[in-house]
């Protein structure tokens, strides 16, 4: 299954300037609970599809009042840096949306 | 039992709310209206230039409703990061309209106005003595960094609002400011948990972005009680759930759990969300954690040059298959041109329906666009520069023998004359730090003025 197909909201937004923090809410609390078993989204997934070092994947936590997980990472490029095209950072979400999940 | 009752009208002054929702808000009698008008979102530019990125028209238009509400019912009207990024100019600007409104409409009212700029050379000292650190990813802030700072502000916590409303204040304009705090302070001032007005101040500054379906431009009411705080949308369109609500938290933050503040952290680890109506959310446990060290954080941006760009669209198949070594091509041919004369400048090429959005990390390998709109940008330390580098790169590209190129009359489609725009100065953010005060006041001045006349 398509991550796309799990979730209700796959979403990037700056936090401060200098990091995107990404949200991943999930359509039920069942789904919420085999992702996060699968262990397949965490700080190695966002590295490598992002292209960065694993230590600019500043966290990647569980939220489950929300069914959510919640992952940030320091920003390629801070936010209106020259070279930057995302000043609010709220497209960068794409790549997760074809992640596959092992269900 | 103890309730206060918080309207918050819209996430952004200026973005608008519907009356019907405002009104519907006021027949449940608030004791506060209160507003959020600033971010760091807009990026660097509207710190460093001292200009909102909200219009000043729209910003009236919800300032009469508000002003004019919250006199006809005395009730206190508190507005936080004015001007968008709460520096001076914006401050002023803020200040201005409801000086033009009070004048218009004949209101009177006793007015606070809290200063949010600080001066580099406060923060020069404070880094002297150790009490500047900064937030990661950035570095040790230093005195060659400071002196090239075109502004800096710092996030005021609800301190010097309290501060404001113990003074008799009726309407607070505040420059930059955390944003719950404008919904907090006159809570706390009248002995409400803070945690748990934080954490409502929290919801209520984006107000009904909380909501499902959500939004930043419709009205939002907080009830806060002693030992929890309800969130009901005023438009019967929305509703909040408790996961709606719960999933706010998330929102342009790194950990949902421990959201650091002014003077202390919202720790939210044991906060549970309940309905408490099909429309309304209830909410208990969030807990503040104070920080023996009173920290502020500040933002600050410097001047990197000036900017020209100029917009065009490519439909010609051949030049689209090539359109790499096209740009890598300009690129030299610019260099070559002015390498006599060693201009600095920065060019970029966006090329959109390729990789316009995502540059480097678009995972989309193979492009399939029949055209592509295409951004030439140059940034230079003078605008004539950046204009004189636009300029070329744009005629250099227009007229560019491609490999097995069919048109030779011109390759860009240019949607405008003229085809190039100057954009102006350029700011990138250079501060990002906290300070560390003893006073969570000093920092923030505050004036009391009398605006209209005692009585009018």
């Amino acid at each position: 299954m398509k991550l796309r197909d799990a979730a209700d909201v796959i979403r990037s937004k700056n936090s401060g300037p200098y990091e995107l923090t990404f949200d991943i809410i999930f359509k039920d609390s069942a789904l919420f609970r085999k992702v996060v078993d699968s262990g397949v989204i965490n700080r190695e997934l966002f590295a490598k599809l992002y292209n960065l070092p694993l230590e600019n994947v500043t966290a990647v936590i569980c939220f489950s009042p929300a069914n959510a997980i919640k992952a940030t990472i320091v920003r390629p490029i801070p936010s209106g840096a020259l070279g930057e095209r995302d000043v609010y950072g709220a497209q960068q979400h794409v790549p997760l949306l074809d992640v596959e999940i092992p269900l | 039992m103890k309730e206060l009752r918080v309207l918050a009208p819209t996430a952004i002054l200026g973005y608008g709310f519907p009356i019907q929702s405002f009104e519907e808000g006021l027949r449940r009698d608030p004791h506060l209206i209160a507003v959020d008008a600033g971010s760091s979102d807009p990026g660097p530019f509207y710190l460093g230039a001292g200009v909102s990125f909200t219009d000043r028209s729209a910003v009236k238009r919800d300032l009469e409703l508000l002003l004019t509400a919250a006199r006809e019912r005395k009730i206190p009207l508190i507005i936080g990061s004015a001007g968008g990024s709460g520096g001076e100019p914006h401050l002023e600007w803020n200040v201005d309209i409801i000086e033009e409104i009070a004048k218009e409409k004949k209101l009177s009212f006793k007015m606070a106005v809290i200063h949010g700029e600080i001066s580099p050379e406060l923060v020069q000292d404070k880094l002297a003595d150790g009490k500047v650190k900064p937030l990661p990813p950035l570095e040790e802030l230093t005195c060659e960094e400071l002196e090239k700072t075109e502004r800096i502000v710092g996030q005021m916590g609800i301190e010097p609002f309290i501060r404001a409303l113990e003074m008799g204040a009726e309407v607070i304009v505040a420059g930059r400011a955390y944003d719950p705090a404008v919904f907090a302070a006159p809570a706390v001032l009248q002995g409400f948990d803070r945690g748990l007005a934080l954490h409502m101040g929290k919801i209520l500054e984006c107000a009904c972005i909380a909501s499902t379906p959500g939004s930043g431009s419709d009205c939002m009411m907080g009830f806060l009680r002693e030992d929890c705080f309800l969130v009901e949308p005023l438009n019967s369109a929305r509703r909040c759930t408790p996961m709606s609500v719960a999933a706010h938290t998330l929102y342009e933050k790194s950990n949902p759990y421990l959201l650091p503040s002014p003077g202390g952290a919202l720790d939210l680890s044991e906060t549970q969300y309940l309905a408490a109506s099909s429309r309304a959310v209830k909410v208990t446990g969030s807990k503040f954690i104070p920080d023996p060290n009173y920290t502020i954080k500040l933002e600050g941006v410097k001047k990197i040059g000036y900017r020209t760009i100029s917009i065009a669209g490519v439909r010609d198949p051949v030049m689209i298959q090539q359109i790499d070594e096209i740009i890598d091509s300009v690129r030299e041919k610019v260099a070559e041109n002015f390498a006599v004369q060693n201009l600095t400048y920065f060019l970029d090429f966006k090329v959109y329906g390729k990789n316009g959005v995502m540059a480097g990390l678009e995972p989309v390998v193979e492009t399939n666009s029949h055209e592509l709109g295409i951004i030439i940008e140059a940034v230079a330390p003078c605008q004539a520069t950046a204009d004189t580098i636009c300029s070329f790169a744009r005629s250099t590209m227009l007229h560019w023998g491609y490999e097995g190129r069919l048109s030779t009359a011109g390759n860009l489609a240019f949607p405008y004359s003229p085809s190039d725009f100057q954009a102006g100065p350029v700011y990138v953010f250079n501060v990002y730090h906290l300070l560390e005060v003893s006073d969570p006041c000093e920092l923030f001045p505050m004036e009391l003025c009398q605006v209209g006349e005692v009585g009018a």
